[in-house]
C-alpha cells in the first residue's frame, strides 16, 4: 500500500499531517489527520489559582486568546458561584463580538478568499491575498485591513493587549468602558456593518454567480451530514458568548439542548495512538468509525453548524442573510462543508450588528462591572463559541481555589473527527486511480478542511502565501516514489 | 534578488501569537517584504522542511524561531535552522525563558500522558491507550514526534545570538529589531533585543507611595485602586522582576504583570527577584509575621515563575 503524506500542513495553527493511504489498485484506501503535538495545560493548570486561568489558559493559542479567555472566565464564575453585574456581561460580549469580526474577516480574506475568488486551480503564485487584491482592486485590501485593525483596536481598547488580552476575571471584567470609549466602538461597529454587508455582496458577485463554484460547493466531494453543535439564546438564536449547547441531527431535528455542567452527558473523547489529539464524539449516539450520518456520533462545530443548530440570527439583517443561504441552498440543514465560509460571512455581520447593539446599550458604561466572589470555590464549566466551534473549560479546585482538575475541549478539537472523515471523502473523490495528482486536486483536498478554519493562523493575510503542501509518495517499504509541491518553483 | 538579506521566521512549541506579532507590524510588513527575502516562514509561506534542509549552512541571515522546545520535531528544526543561519534569534518569551508552556516542568511526560489520556473527565479510553511515537495503521506504518519530559530553551538546545522578550513581543519592538538588522546595528551578540533596560514598575503610570504590605489578596478578591501601585494594594505584581519594553500593558486593565518579558538586567533568576521584591514591602517586624503574610500569597511557584521557570535556576521539577 502507498501512503500519501501531506506535511507539514502549515497554516493550521500549530502542527499537523495528513496520511492518505492508496491501495494496490492505487484508490484511496483511508486518510488520517494526524496531529503530532501536545502541551499538557491540563496537567500544568494543577496547582495553579482559578482565577489567573483565564491569563494562562489563553496561551493555548495566540489565535483565539480571546475565546480562552471568555471560556475560562465563564467556568471561574462558575467555580466561585458568582454572576458578574450586567453590564460585566455585556462588556465581555461587546469585546467578543469584536473578536468575531476580526477573526472572521482574516479566515475569509486571506485563507479561504483566495480559493473562490482566484479560483480552487488558479496558478498557485495568484492564488493568495496579493491575487485577490489585485482581482477585486487596492481599495478592497485597504477595506479589510481597516476591518481588522478597527477591530483589533477594540480589543486592546478593553483587553489592554492586542495578543493574549486580559481584562475578563472570575465575576466580571476588570476594566470598564468610559463615555469617550464607547463612542468610539460605535462608530467603529458602524463601519463593521456596512464593512460585511460589503463582503457578503462580494460573495455573491464571486462566488454565488458563478456556477462553476456553486457545483463544487454541493458536489458529493464536499458533503458531509453530521449532527450539528452550537450555542443559542433563549429564543434559538446563534450566540457566541452565552446560552445552552444545542445539537441537532443530520435530518435537523433537534437531538439534545445541554447546560454547560452537562457537557459529561454529552461528549466523550476517544484516544488513538496516531495523533496526539483526542477525538471527540456525542456520547449519546455513540462512536462508530469516522463516518457521518445519523448513527455515527460524529458532530461538526463550525459557522455552518452554528447556523444548523440555530432557528435564526438575533440581528436583523443577518438573519435576512440567513433566510438567502437556506432558500439558495434548499433548505436546512446544510451539508455542504463549503457552504461555512457563506455561514462565516453571515457571522461577520451578526457579530457588527451585536456590537453595536451592545456598544449603544445604555447600561455599557456603568462602572459595575465586577462582582467580587464570596462562595466557597466549588467546581465548575464555562462554553462559548470559538470562531471555530464550541469551547468547553472545566475547572475543580480545592477550598483555596486551587485547580485539582482542568478539562479542555477546544474549539477545533470538535472537528477533528469530521476533518478527518472530509479531507478522506475528497481525495477518495478527487484523486483518481493511478494519476498523479495535480496541483489543482491537492489544493481542493486542502478545501476540504480549510472550510474548517482549524485554528490556522489567522496570519497569512499579508505575504504572498498559499496552503503549502508537500505531497510524498512512498512505497510500502517507506521508500519515496515522487514528491509533489505545490506552488514551490 | 542577490543583495537581499535572508529571513526565516518559525513556530516550535509555542500558541501562534508571535507569529501574529509579527504581522501586527502591519502596514510595515510591506516594508519588510521590499527589503528581505522571507525563505522559510511556514505560516504564511510554502517553503518545507526539506527545501530548508537543501539550503547551503548559513545561508539564511537571520532566523527569529518561536516556541519552546517540547518534543523531537521542535529540537530536530532548533538545530537545523541554527545549522543554516548566520544569526539566531530567540524570538518571544518561549523561546526565550521557555513561557507558559515551561510550566510542563512541574511534571513530567508520563505524568501529563495520564491526565490527558486517561484522568481527563471526558476522555473514554477503557485500553489505556497513549499516542505512540511509531503506530502500524491497518494500511500501514505511521509516527510521531517523541514527547520530552522537560520543556527547553531555545539557548538550552542550540546556541544563541539575541533574544526578544514578550509574550508576545509588541509589535513597536518588533520593528525595532527588524530595522536595527536592516541597518546592521544589531548590538554584540548574547543581547537581550526588542526590550528597555530598566523593569516594568518604571514604565508603570501607577503611583507608589512606598507602603507596606500587610494582607495579599489575589485578583478576584479586591477591586483595586486605578492609580496606585498594584503591589503596594497587596496584589503580587512581577512589576519589579520584569524587563520593560511593553508599555507596563497589563496593569492598565487593572491587573498585575505576570513577567512575560522576563527578568530584568542582570538578573538570572526572576522568580528569586520577584520573591525578594515582594518580600520588601512586607509589612512585618518579626520573621515569623513576614512568613505568615508572605504564606498568604497562592501557588508561589507558578507566580513567580509564571512565565521563566524553564530558564530559572529550578528549571524543573525533580524527575523520580
Amino acid at each position: 500500500m502507498k501512503k500519501i503524506s501531506i506535511d507539514p500542513i502549515t497554516r493550521l495553527e500549530g502542527h499537523g499531517r495528513i496520511d492518505i493511504f492508496l491501495d494496490e489498485e492505487g484508490e484511496v484506501a483511508n486518510a488520517y489527520l494526524v496531529i503530532p503535538e501536545l502541551r499538557g495545560f491540563e496537567k500544568f493548570c494543577q496547582g495553579r489559582p482559578v482565577e489567573e486561568l483565564p491569563r494562562i489558559t489563553s496561551r493555548i493559542c495566540g489565535v483565539c486568546p480571546e475565546a480562552h479567555l471568555m471560556a475560562s472566565a465563564k467556568a471561574c464564575d462558575a467555580v466561585y458561584h458568582v454572576e458578574p453585574p450586567s453590564a460585566g456581561k455585556k462588556l465581555r460580549e461587546l469585546f467578543y463580538s469584536a473578536f468575531f469580526v476580526y477573526d472572521h474577516t482574516t479566515h475569509f480574506y486571506v485563507l479561504a478568499g483566495p480559493d473562490f475568488i482566484m479560483g480552487p486551480d488558479a496558478d498557485p503564485a495568484v492564488r493568495n491575498i496579493l491575487g485577490v487584491i489585485n482581482k477585486v482592486g487596492v481599495e478592497v485590501g485597504g477595506k479589510v485591513i481597516e476591518a481588522r485593525a478597527r477591530a483589533l483596536d477594540i480589543i486592546k481598547m478593553l483587553g489592554a493587549r492586542p495578543v493574549h488580552p486580559i481584562s475578563a476575571i472570575p465575576g466580571g471584567m476588570s476594566k470598564r468602558l468610559s463615555k469617550e470609549e464607547r463612542v468610539a466602538v460605535e462608530e467603529s461597529a458602524r463601519w463593521l456593518i456596512d464593512f460585511a454587508h460589503f463582503t457578503i455582496q462580494l460573495f455573491g458577485d464571486l462566488v454565488l454567480s458563478n456556477k462553476e463554484y456553486v457545483d463544487l460547493i454541493l458536489s458529493a466531494a464536499f458533503t458531509l451530514p453530521t449532527y450539528y453543535m452550537g450555542l443559542v439564546d433563549d429564543n434559538n438564536k446563534v450566540n457566541f458568548y452565552d446560552g445552552l449547547v444545542r445539537v441537532v441531527d443530520p435530518d435537523g431535528v433537534e437531538f439534545v439542548k445541554y447546560a454547560p455542567h452537562e457537557y459529561l452527558d454529552n461528549v466523550a473523547e476517544r484516544v488513538e495512538p496516531w495523533t496526539y489529539v483526542k477525538i471527540p464524539y456525542l456520547k449519546k449516539v455513540g462512536w462508530s468509525g469516522f463516518t457521518g450520518g445519523k448513527d455515527s456520533g460524529l458532530y461538526q462545530a463550525t459557522p455552518l453548524s452554528r447556523l444548523n443548530a440555530a432557528d435564526g440570527m438575533a440581528t436583523p439583517l443577518a438573519q435576512t442573510e440567513y433566510e438567502r443561504m437556506y432558500e439558495t441552498l434548499g433548505g436546512k440543514p446544510v451539508h455542504q462543508t463549503l457552504a461555512t465560509h457563506w455561514a462565516r460571512i453571515i457571522e461577520i455581520l451578526y457579530a457588527a450588528e451585536r456590537l453595536r447593539e451592545l456598544a449603544t446599550d445604555p447600561e455599557i458604561t456603568d462602572p459595575n462591572v465586577r462582582t467580587i466572589p464570596t462562595e466557597r470555590p466549588t467546581e465548575g464549566v464555562g462554553i462559548v463559541e470559538a470562531p471555530r466551534g464550541t469551547l468547553t473549560h472545566h475547572y475543580a479546585t480545592d477550598e483555596q481555589g486551587l485547580v485539582t482538575k482542568c478539562n479542555l475541549i477546544v474549539g477545533t478539537t470538535n472537528n477533528i473527527a469530521p476533518m478527518s472523515t472530509s479531507i478522506r471523502q475528497a481525495a477518495h473523490s478527487l484523486i483518481k486511480k493511478g494519476e498523479v495528482p495535480s496541483e489543482g486536486i491537492l489544493n481542493m483536498v486542502e478545501m476540504a478542511f480549510r472550510a474548517y478554519d482549524p485554528c490556522m493562523s489567522c496570519a497569512t493575510h499579508a505575504l504572498p502565501g498559499h496552503m503549502p503542501l508537500e505531497v510524498r509518495i512512498l512505497d510500502r517499504a517507506g521508500q519515496l516514489v515522487e514528491r509533489l509541491s505545490q506552488g514551490i518553483d | 534578488m542577490a543583495g537581499k538579506p535572508k529571513v526565516a521566521f518559525y513556530w516550535a512549541a509555542s500558541c501562534g501569537g508571535c507569529d501574529i506579532a509579527v504581522l501586527e507590524i502591519r502596514e510595515k510588513l510591506l516594508d519588510l517584504a521590499q527589503a528581505v527575502d522571507i525563505v522559510f516562514w511556514p505560516v504564511a509561506m510554502d517553503i518545507k522542511y526539506g527545501d530548508v534542509e537543501a539550503m547551503e549552512d548559513a545561508s539564511i541571515d537571520a532566523c527569529f524561531f518561536n516556541g519552546a522546545i517540547r518534543n523531537e520535531e521542535n529540537e530536530h528544526l532548533a538545530r537545523l535552522l541554527r545549522a543554516k543561519s548566520k544569526t539566531l534569534v530567540a524570538y518571544g518569551s518561549c523561546a526565550y525563558v521557555g513561557s507558559i508552556p515551561g510550566l510542563g516542568n512541574l511534571s513530567d511526560r508520563q505524568e501529563i500522558f495520564e491526565t490527558v489520556y486517561n484522568e481527563s473527565p471526558s476522555t473514554a479510553n477503557p485500553q489505556r491507550l497513549l499516542p505512540e511515537t511509531s503506530y502500524e495503521l491497518a494500511e500501514g506504518e505511521t509516527e510521531l514526534p517523541a514527547f520530552f519530559n522537560t520543556v527547553k530553551t531555545l539557548a538550552q538546545t542550540v546556541p544563541v545570538d539575541y533574544f526578544v522578550p514578550g509574550c508576545p513581543p509588541q509589535a513597536h519592538q518588533t520593528w525595532a529589531v527588524l530595522e536595527a538588522f536592516l541597518r546592521g546595528e544589531l548590538p554584540s551578540p548574547g543581547s537581550v533585543i526588542g526590550a528597555g533596560e530598566k523593569t516594568v514598575c518604571d514604565e508603570c503610570e501607577r503611583v507608589k507611595e512606598d507602603k507596606k504590605v500587610g494582607q495579599f489578596h489575589r485578583v478576584h478578591e479586591i477591586i483595586p485602586d486605578e492609580k496606585k501601585c498594584l503591589l503596594e494594594q497587596g496584589i503580587v505584581c512581577a512589576g519589579p522582576a520584569t524587563r520593560s519594553g511593553c508599555g507596563a500593558l497589563c496593569p492598565t486593565a487593572n491587573l498585575p504583570c505576570r513577567g512575560c518579558y522576563g527578568p530584568p538586567p542582570g538578573v538570572v533568576d526572576q522568580g528569586a527577584k520577584l520573591l525578594s521584591a515582594v518580600a520588601s514591602v512586607v509589612d512585618a517586624d518579626t520573621e515569623e509575621e513576614a512568613a505568615r503574610i508572605v504564606s498568604q500569597i497562592a501557588d508561589p511557584i507558578g507566580t513567580f515563575y509564571r512565565f521563566g521557570l524553564a530558564s530559572s535556576l529550578l528549571r524543573r521539577r525533580k524527575l523520580h
